[in-house]
């Protein structure tokens, strides 16, 4: 197994699955299961005994494996010099049952969506560019950017909707965009964290090939997902491009009057994406644009930046749904630390933050309290 | 599912108790080097109640029962030496009720380190408590049912000195307060004016009950807090340095340190001395108190202050301090354990010689550490040693060379801290017969089916 070197140095200290000021466990899985099994430092134990055949690949096993958000909380707060590859390493015990065809049903029918349809939610290719009809975004042809919108934007009806948002924002300020439509293909971001070598190295390598075609050297991306994948992923097989969070773009402008804003009254906390906060250290961007807009106040949860609990999303678990159900699920418990400010919006600038925090507000009964929505979505309102 | 798991089920809820194999696995060990035994299910309660019909359940069908905060002692006592029911506590992590102006905290017994301390950071700035450098996520009651050391052990004795009540659920499952809580709503004192009845619990690892509550006694915090270093080659001048420096009474923490890297560390020992203060006149005078006490041993030419950098001042002023962690991975082999007796403060030069001896004998890294305890009373000295979990031979050096440490502090005088089951064993030999025979019917009648982490302080 890759990193097989590593996972005997774990000294189980369990400051990985705490926030940096110790005021509340912040792993996700810990959250939920709240055995130490399903901490960090517990997948490091057994992935060891695993390796050295001191416990069997069991249907336990797996969960505890493929529950992880990766949302690396446990990398921002480990205190080892191997911190870095925490994540990776659960990554590549991962790989290994994927290999050996030992995975949850989950996890398999979601590997088999993408490599038989391209996408998860089983649906065509001619479908993915539908959400921009209605729109003036046009289909990628030279423009200055690629706007990539990612499976969950093109097939999620909640997730259209950002994406519209989203595309129509960098239209009105005049960015040059261009979607690739039915021929934009899964990223390969989950697959990539679900253990999938093979399939993400086929997809990245078709994406890359597509985008080099085409002539495409910047991307702004809907998803904080592809956006990782994009950035710190494909330049190692090749595919160096200029990569930016939708949030990225839209700060300066909104920042130069490039979107002239007007007046929008409301109390607002922010939810930061792991994979645009901790994995990719942005947490300005989207609290710059939110704090730009008159008459918005802005609230912290408790745990922020990177601190930032996760929606438990992450990691594949938006499909694989391992990490849901329940009053512990990672989704509710982050949706009661939001109403715990007195915010009346929960913003995210990731969609499946959108849905997994809008299922939370459902399951907590909330809907009167508490709304979800995205950055580019609060900035549409408050257009002047 | 056997039946116990079942009746355990319905008690805490299916998903709260396992006996899966992973689980097996992994609350059979603790960091440590102690072996491994498998429990038979683990339990994650929510409330005392919980706790009272698992433990009502495991008597009535005489299973072991073993309570666990963290497992941060790394001397085996969480490791369910003959098998049955681990009870992992963390989930029973709230903090109750601080009262301000009496200044104690009461908690659930699975509240953690880190999370009391955040709660008065945020809640309580005036308030402090006595945080061990063991990691964030050890637990209060484990710390003072081992009788833990912390940051305010040089001025108040011994963490479990600073308990002011508890509640705990017996080996009946009966659950019993202690101390004034035990007559009033109010958790100020564990047990003076009456008989004293923590005693029947702390430092018994869990073989008399398990703790659900207990209130916990702050302190002042002060606004300022700042470290100083004085090094010297002298060993056998510490406990001077250590008896001038406690009668300033100003002195929040000392910790003696010494380590052979980097190179300019050895043979040196470093005494970290923490002071506090709420204005820079109040942190000066104080400052100024310690250099005063200390200029005859620079004058003869036996220490002096070490410039503290901007880099290691961070480092060495957190709480917990991280780094103590880090001394795991010091031969990339995340492991580490210390043998910690309490002792003298006199004897601190044959301790730390010792350490050195032993480390060189079983070519080992080391580090010695000593942590003042009460006003010069007595101390702990760590002789802790660093290995790599995947080299057996050096585990097992590492083992042979924290039994000559038992040994050793026997032979000075000193008292085992968190024994493990070993040195318990060492311990109970050594003690006075009546003394053994007494802790033996306290042991026998509070704990007749001896369920309560059994293979711990079992005197008979």
């Amino acid at each position: 197994m890759r990193y097989e070197d590593i996972v005997h140095r774990c000294f189980r200290c369990g400051y990985c699955k705490f926030t940096g000021d110790y005021n509340d466990f912040n792993c996700p899985t810990y959250r939920k299961f709240r055995f130490e099994t399903y901490a960090p430092g517990g997948r490091m134990w057994l992935i060891r005994a695993w390796l050295n055949d001191e416990i069997k690949t069991s249907d336990r096993f797996q969960e505890i494996l493929f529950s992880c958000a990766t949302c690396a909380n446990c990398v921002e707060h480990c205190v080892f010099t191997f911190s870095e590859d925490l994540v990776n390493i659960f990554i590549a015990a991962r790989e290994e049952l994927v290999n050996g065809g030992i995975i949850p049903p989950p996890v398999r029918d979601y590997l088999k969506s993408i490599n038989i349809n391209g996408n998860p939610y089983k649906e065509p290719a001619e479908e993915r560019g539908k959400w921009a009809e209605g729109t003036s975004i046009e289909t990628y042809n030279g423009h200055d950017y690629l706007f990539y919108v990612g499976c969950v934007g093109s097939y999620d009806e909640r997730a259209k909707k950002i994406a519209r948002a989203v595309g129509n924002l960098l239209l009105e300020a005049g960015i040059s965009i261009g979607i690739l439509a039915e021929k934009e293909s899964c990223d390969g971001n989950e697959v990539r964290a679900l253990g999938e070598a093979g399939l993400f190295k086929v997809l990245a390598e078709r994406n890359i090939a597509q985008f080099k075609g085409l002539g495409v050297k910047k991307i702004i991306t809907l998803d904080p997902h592809a956006f990782n994948v994009f950035k710190n992923d494909y330049a190692g097989l090749g595919g160096e491009f200029e990569v930016y969070h939708y949030t990225q773009v839209l700060a300066p402008l909104i920042k130069s009057k490039k979107i002239p804003l007007s007046e929008y009254n409301a109390r607002i906390t922010f939810h930061d994406p792991c994979y645009l906060g901790r994995h990719n250290k942005e947490y300005d961007a989207p609290r710059a644009i939110l704090g730009a807009i008159p008459g918005v106040e802005m609230v912290e949860m408790e745990q922020n930046r990177e601190n930032a609990f996760c929606c438990g999303g992450g990691g594949g678990n938006f499909f694989t749904d391992i990490l849901g159900g329940g009053m512990d699920s990672p989704n509710r418990i982050r949706v009661r630390g939001a109403l715990d400010t007195g915010a009346r919006i929960i913003a995210v600038a990731c969609p499946q933050c959108a849905k997994m925090l809008e299922d939370g507000i459902k399951a907590e009964e909330l809907d009167d309290r508490l709304e979800v929505l995205d950055v580019a979505e609060i900035v549409t309102r408050a257009l002047a | 599912m056997s039946d116990i798991t079942h009746l355990l089920a319905e008690i805490v809820g299916e998903e709260y108790v396992s006996d899966s194999e992973e689980e097996a696995y992994f609350y059979a060990r603790d960091p440590g080097l102690m072996p491994a035994h498998k429990p038979d299910c683990v339990v994650v309660p929510e409330t005392p109640e919980q706790v009272q019909e698992v433990v009502r359940l495991a008597n009535r069908e005489k299973i072991p029962v073993v309570p666990m905060g963290a497992g941060m002692a790394l001397t085996g006592l969480i490791i369910p030496l003959k098998g049955g029911i681990v009870m992992d506590m963390k989930r029973m992590n709230r903090i109750l009720e601080v009262n301000e102006k009496a200044r104690y905290v009461i908690v659930e017994g699975g509240t953690s380190q880190g999370h009391l301390k955040a709660y008065l950071e945020k809640n309580y700035p005036r308030l402090r408590h006595s945080i061990p450098d063991s990691p964030a996520t050890a637990t209060i009651a484990a710390n003072v049912m081992i009788h833990g050391q912390g940051r305010l052990t040089q001025q108040y004795g011994f963490n479990s000195d600073m308990v002011s009540g508890l509640e705990v659920v017996l080996a009946s499952g009966d659950i019993c307060k202690i101390g004034s809580c035990s007559i009033s709503q109010d958790w100020f004192s564990k047990g003076a004016p009456m008989p004293d009845l923590s005693g029947l619990f702390l430092g018994w690892f869990g073989a008399t009950g398990i703790i659900t509550k207990l209130a916990l006694r702050l302190y002042p915090k002060k606004k300022m807090r700042d470290v100083e270093i004085f090094i010297t080659d002298r060993d056998d001048l510490i406990p001077d340095m250590v008896y001038e420096l406690t009668h300033t009474e100003m002195v929040e923490d000392i910790n003696i340190f010494s380590q052979p890297k980097p190179m300019i560390f050895k043979e040196n020992h470093h005494m970290a001395i923490f002071i506090t203060g709420d204005t820079d006149e109040e942190l000066e005078f104080k400052r100024k108190t310690v250099w005063r006490v200390l200029e005859p041993f620079i004058k003869s030419k036996d220490g002096g202050f070490m410039g503290v950098s901007p880099a290691m001042k961070p480092t060495l002023l957190e709480m917990p301090q991280r780094s103590v962690s880090r001394f795991a991975d010091v031969t990339k082999g995340g492991g580490f354990e210390y043998s910690g007796p309490i002792i003298l403060v006199e004897k601190y030069a044959e301790c730390a010689r010792k350490v050195t001896e032993l480390a060189e004998k079983y070519d080992l890294g080391y580090s010695g550490m000593a942590r003042i305890i009460g006003r010069g009373h007595c101390m702990m000295y760590g002789f802790a040693f660093t290995f790599n979990r995947a080299d057996p031979d050096m585990m097992e050096r590492t083992r042979k060379a924290l039994h000559e440490v038992s040994k050793f502090a026997l032979e000075v005088g000193g008292i085992f801290w968190k024994p493990t089951v070993n040195e318990q064993r060492m311990a109970i030999e050594k003690m006075d017969p009546n003394t053994r025979n007494l802790m033996g019917m306290i042991k026998e009648n509070m704990d007749p089916n001896g369920i309560m982490n059994p293979g711990n302080w079992e005197v008979n």
